[in-house]
């Protein structure tokens, strides 16, 4: 299953906020995969994938796995400014 | 051990500093590379682990280093464990190692691969790839069963020797082992040499001859001379002992720098962080003439908060008490890239949008650093003088003075290091309080040559007649505005220079304070109608050889022979 969101980290999916989300998606155990909307999916869990994706602030992501409970988590996760904190 | 064949050689370089020492040669170890013929492995599973082995066994080593270290290391290598860790590297890594590929040349493939991507996203990504460069170098030293690469462990007090250091290898050098630095290449403007002069320590750069030297090796630098001696017979050995208490005893002399008929100079120092500046407690100088707060932004993702950089001013403007302080703002892009300003994609971030020219598009950043130093100002009871780095017009130069006005900061300036700023510097003076001078950009804006480049180091040479006739001009704005003129770039710690500089009409001269005394000393030793005519020797040569050798003869002979000036 999947889910979108929009990136809610004013920067981006970058430096910080890219640990803070792959670290999130590791210790969830479950197989993840995040692109861009028709776009290339890649493993949500590889802080280098997630960066080179250059995801900007404001841009809407695809996120897919089999744990509807861990997309959920995530999706709460990209929608919150990851920088304020 | 000196029988015939082993008699002294000497090989010659570019010295930075003035420095002379004696030891023995530690090499540091060049990067390997992944042979790209390697044959398919013959057991894929086998090859595998051992891909995976050595990149958890690199991540852990890098972790556990990161743990001992601190600062900006600790984070350089907390950033390169966890690209070690990442599971998409090491999943593309195996998936090629299984179709058939060497493991060595596979994670190099997947490494090229995240940084070309990297370098895509532009930015700061493209700093990343120093970290993923250094992540590949170890794992792929550890498949072919080489030492790591980088300056290993030193035992005792050695020379490091190597083709090149960056500057994370440099920010990792165990500083009580290390006497001296030999690069093979590198540049006397790269940031190792400025880090090794800032330290105290002699270091020769652009010394092919070094390639030849190995582990062991007993060699004597002189930074002064330029020279890496091979075997040093007793007669060496004496005069790098006399140079250094020669040196150590410039250094006594405290007082204010000023010529010998007392036409004064302000001697100051460049800093970088409030630690820098609570240094500069029990050394000599007259205060700071250039404070690069762009440090406190290098490794931070946001912006500093106006109040974080409110208490770093505020420790620096303590710690320097009644002593004057230049601030200048943030000063990055080029070779220093900020996470959250540098701008992607630039072709040529040196012309680009950097330093002051941020203001075009993030006016928050300097909005918060003016506000952030007149609070520091207010809190401290102390009155920095605060200045714009890399500002191209007049109407530059008016809205920054205005703005910093309008916060409150007494002192406004700019720098002058673009050729358009020297050509206009008096329109500028008359709207700012104060210039200073950053020679080494202003010489690579003028000779239009890149200040980390090597191969360029004689364009770069600051007695370029076409370099210097800017200085000069600015100086003479100087004069006829009433308004102080600084130095802060390298060539202000170059006593011979100085003296030129003084002659020119310069007010201060900022340098890396190891650097002072031996600037004192030449300008105790002649008096300012000596400099002008120094001054004037250089600015009408036709060559940067001939204007320093012009300079150089008017230099009184025990001066020249205490500092090692030479042709």
């Amino acid at each position: 299953m999947e889910r979108t969101a929009v990136i809610a980290s004013k920067l981006g999916l970058h430096a910080r906020p890219a640990q803070t989300f792959t670290k999130a998606v590791a210790a969830s155990g479950a197989k993840v995969t995040i692109g861009r909307p028709g776009g290339k999916a890649a493993n949500a869990a590889s802080l280098l994938s997630v960066m080179g994706m250059g995801l900007k602030g404001g841009e809407e992501i695809v996120l897919v796995s089999d744990d509807a409970d861990v997309l959920d988590s995530l999706v709460k996760l990209v929608e919150t400014d990851l920088d304020a904190e | 051990m000196a029988d015939n064949q082993n008699a002294a050689q000497v090989y010659k370089g570019i010295g930075v500093g003035r420095g002379a020492v004696a030891g023995p040669v530690v090499r540091a170890n060049p990067a390997p590379v992944a042979p790209a013929d390697a044959p398919p492995p013959q057991n894929l599973d086998a090859a595998a682990t051992q891909l995976t082995d050595a990149l958890a066994a690199v991540s852990h080593e890098l972790q556990q280093r990161s743990e001992q270290a601190t600062g900006t290391l600790a984070a350089v290598l907390g950033a390169a464990a966890e690209i070690a860790a990442d599971p998409e590297l090491a999943d593309q890594a195996v998936e090629k190692v299984q179709g058939g590929t060497d493991p060595a040349v596979a994670i190099t493939a997947v490494c090229k691969d995240f940084a070309d991507m990297f370098l895509a996203a532009g930015g700061y990504m493209a700093e990343r790839v120093t970290d993923l460069n250094s992540v590949r170098d170890r794992v792929v030293a550890r498949l072919l069963g080489l030492p790591e690469p980088g300056v290993p462990g030193l035992k005792k007090p050695s020379i490091i020797v190597a083709q090149d250091l960056s500057p994370a290898d440099t920010g990792a050098l165990d500083l009580r082992n290390v006497l001296g630095i030999v690069l093979e290449q590198g540049g006397p403007t790269s940031h190792t040499a400025i880090i090794a002069g800032q330290l105290g320590l002699p270091c020769i750069v652009r010394v092919p001859g070094a390639a030849f030297l190995k582990d062991d090796d007993e060699v004597a630098l002189d930074a002064a001379r330029g020279t890496v001696t091979v075997n040093p017979d007793a007669d060496t050995l004496a005069a790098v002992a006399g140079r250094q208490k020669a040196l150590e005893a410039l250094t006594e002399d405290k007082s204010d720098g000023a010529t010998s008929d007392g036409h004064k100079i302000q001697l100051l120092a460049n800093i970088g962080t409030a630690e820098d500046a609570e240094r500069l407690t029990n050394e000599a100088v007259e205060g700071v003439g250039l404070f690069r707060t762009e440090v406190l932004f290098l490794d931070a993702q946001t912006a500093p908060t106006e109040k974080d950089q409110t208490a770093v001013y505020e420790r620096t403007l303590n710690a320097l008490g009644d002593r004057k302080v230049v601030i200048r703002t943030i000063d990055a892009g080029a070779d220093k890239p900020l996470a959250f300003a540098t701008q992607p994609n630039e072709e040529n971030p040196a012309l680009g949008i950097r330093a002051y020219r941020l203001n075009r598009i993030m006016p928050e950043l300097l909005d918060t650093q003016l506000k952030a130093i007149a609070a520091a100002a207010k809190q401290s009871g102390h009155e920095p003088w605060v200045m714009a780095p890399m500002i191209a017009t007049v109407t530059e130069a008016k809205d920054f003075a205005e703005a910093a006005h309008a916060d409150g900061i007494q002192k406004a300036g700019v720098m002058i290091e673009i050729p358009s700023a020297a050509i206009k510097a008096k329109e500028i003076l008359e709207q700012v309080d104060f210039v200073s001078i950053g020679s080494n950009d202003l010489a690579q804006y003028t000779q239009a040559a890149d200040r980390l480049s090597g191969d360029l180091a004689d364009l770069l040479d600051m007695w370029q007649p076409g370099t210097l006739f800017l200085v000069n001009r600015t100086a003479e704005a100087g004069l006829a505005t009433g308004k102080p003129v600084g130095v802060c770039g390298e060539s202000a710690a170059d006593p011979l220079m100085a003296l030129a500089l003084t002659g020119m009409g310069i007010t201060s001269l900022s340098m890396a304070p190891k650097a002072v005394p031996a600037v004192r000393f030449a300008l105790a030793n002649h008096t300012f109608a000596e400099c002008q005519e120094i001054a004037k020797a250089a600015l009408s040569a036709d060559t940067a050889a001939e204007g320093r050798a012009a300079a150089l003869a008017l230099v009184k002979p025990e001066v020249r022979e205490a500092l090692v000036l030479e042709k």
